[in-house]
């Protein structure tokens, strides 16, 4: 069972009380010529996806509650919620650092603007 | 290895059953083989066997992080049927169904093939006509299967409820009477002795944890219990099957979730078919041992915890209570969860990859027990002959960004 915390309205449920959204921080291949985009990128976009054992970031929404949506970051195997963030937020940079495998290479180039030092 | 027939037993019976022979060897890690599967689930057993014995590929192994048949082949309800909806689907899944029904001879091993036949219960108008759109495609396809009315389920399963009054009244049934359950162990079993005797070796209790390639071949693979050089790597590994590929650097287009069953206490013989509910999400068989077996649903998330959320079960159960009264009182002996492959289109994956030597096959997700022995066929000849068997061939991973869905969706609403 998941204990799951909206971070909007703030109850805490089970996955009952939530709906589950797949995968976050997924990007539509953006042209204003759809013949730009390659069979390969609308179907990576469609249909590829990171499916990590530990560490994943998802979208979730609250759903016997305020009814928004969220983003969180949870771990495949203890089922453990290890944080929340805004919907139209990337994932807190000590969470980036700790994604392995393919999220590790989405996040890298976030990271590094986060650490560049502001003017 | 010596065969099992009514005077084997009758000979080790007045030994007290002390000399049966092991079923298998426990085999020793090599250097080098021709091939290596990874995964010995029905599928990855399947193909070793069907190596050995089509293809005379007897130097290879099946490597193993814990028990053969630990996976999802000892943990999934064994629900075997065909009467899938699109052409491709059938061609495989009446391959393994019809291998399945001489599989006992073959393997000298009994799997316990039980043809029960197996109900899908049609309990809207929408899916009364979706089920009839199907039988329609099974009988070009030259399947024995039929469309059956509300007596005839009733004749077939009493215990169900064919009130025109509750929630989902039954409408009739999308009937396969050679479709049935088997004995998922020893599938599994059957499969390893069997490949074993060919010479393959089995090493259980070996985690593949990476896979060498080299100038986009492959060259070997690392395990706990050592490297092992091979130019051919056949990944069979379900769930895991997005962790393991990422080994050799390939993404997936899989998800892992985890699929839920239970069995109640053994009661005497209630049911001898097979009853699936897809609308309300439930299935349900009777083992012979007594138990009824019942499944449902996939969670919603990823997981790779073989835990699943209880509010899954509480709905498949609340379900089937409904559709059959009688089980109201019963109270649940066991209850597991399987980490299972799911792809975009409910198909699998059977497939060449970007990388020489090597192979993939999953995505069988809720409903591959029953494609085993068709799977491992078609897989072995692919792997063999380096190219895809063409009942294998729409499976390729190519076929998401070419548009070439096999939409199995419809008839597999439910886990299966
Ligand atoms: C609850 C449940 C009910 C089901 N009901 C049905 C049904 O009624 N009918 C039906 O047709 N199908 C059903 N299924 C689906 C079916 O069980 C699976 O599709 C099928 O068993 C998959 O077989 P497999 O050999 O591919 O995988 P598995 O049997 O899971 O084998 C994969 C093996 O790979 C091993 N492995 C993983 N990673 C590594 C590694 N790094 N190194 C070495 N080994 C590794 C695993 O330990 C495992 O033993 C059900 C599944 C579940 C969970
Ligand atoms: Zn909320």
């Amino acid at each position: 069972m998941l204990v799951i915390k909206c971070p909007v309205c703030g109850v805490e449920g089970e996955e009952g009380d939530f709906h589950a959204g797949g995968q976050a921080h997924i990007a539509r291949p953006a042209s204003s010529n759809p013949e730009n985009i390659s069979d390969i990128e609308q179907s990576d976009y469609l249909f590829m996806r990171h499916n990590p054992k530990g560490l994943h970031f998802e979208r979730w929404r609250c759903d016997r509650g305020c009814g928004k949506w969220f983003h969180a970051a949870r771990d495949t195997v203890t089922l453990e919620f290890k944080g929340y963030y805004a919907i139209n937020e990337l994932p807190p940079v000590e969470l980036m650092e700790q994604a392995k495998g393919y999220w590790a290479e989405h996040f890298a180039s976030a990271i590094k603007s986060s650490k560049r030092p502001k003017s | 290895m010596s065969r099992y027939s009514i005077f084997s037993l009758a000979r080790n019976a007045l030994n007290y059953h002390k000399d049966w022979e092991r079923a298998w060897r426990s085999a020793e890690l090599k250097s080098e083989y021709d091939a290596v599967i990874i995964g010995a689930g029905g599928h990855g057993l399947a193909t070793a066997y069907y190596l050995a014995k089509e293809h005379n590929m007897t130097n290879i192994a099946v490597i193993e992080k814990g028990w053969l048949g630990g996976g999802n082949t000892g943990r999934n309800t064994t629900i075997i049927r065909s009467n899938y909806l699109q052409d491709s689907s059938i061609a495989i899944y009446e391959l393994a169904r019809s291998l399945y029904e001489d599989l006992s001879q073959d393997l000298n091993y009994n799997t316990m093939f039980s043809p029960r036949g197996v109900m899908m219960m049609c309990q809207t108008e929408h899916e009364l006509r979706a089920f009839q759109r199907t039988a329609h495609a099974n009988r070009l396809a030259g399947l024995d299967c039929r469309m059956i009315d509300r007596t005839e389920v009733k004749r077939l399963c009493p215990i169900i409820n064919d009130s025109p009054d509750a929630r989902y009244p039954i409408l009739g049934a999308y009937y396969q009477p050679r479709g049935g359950t088997g004995r998922h162990d020893a599938v599994a079993w059957g499969y390893a002795r069997g490949a074993d005797e060919r010479g393959v070796d089995i090493v259980q209790n070996c985690e593949v944890l990476g896979i060498n390639v080299k100038n986009g071949k492959v060259t070997g693979i690392e395990t706990s219990k050592g490297s092992i050089k091979t130019a051919k790597v056949a990944v069979v590994t379900a769930g895991h099957t997005s962790v393991v590929m990422e080994m050799a650097g390939v993404r997936m287009p899989v998800e892992s979730v985890c699929l839920q069953a239970l069995v109640s206490e053994p009661i005497k013989p209630v049911i001898d078919c097979v009853v699936m509910a897809n609308t309300v999400h439930g299935y349900m068989s009777q083992s012979d041992k007594g138990e009824l077996v019942i499944g449902g649903g996939a969670d919603s998330y990823n997981n790779y915890s073989q835990r699943g959320a209880f509010a899954s079960l509480e709905h498949t159960v609340t379900a089937l209570v409904e559709t059959f009264p009688i089980i109201s009182r019963l109270r649940t002996l066991r209850l597991w969860g399987g980490i299972v492959d799911m792809t975009g289109d409910r198909s699998p994956i059977i497939s060449k990859t970007d990388v020489q030597g090597l192979y993939v096959n999953c995505g069988w997700g809720t409903g591959g027990f029953k494609s085993i022995p068709g799977s491992g066929f078609v897989f072995a000849d692919t792997i063999a002959n380096d190219r895809p068997h063409p009942i294998a061939e729409p499976f390729g991973m190519n076929r998401f960004a070419e548009g070439r869905f096999i939409d199995e969706s419809v008839s597999a609403a439910v886990a299966h």
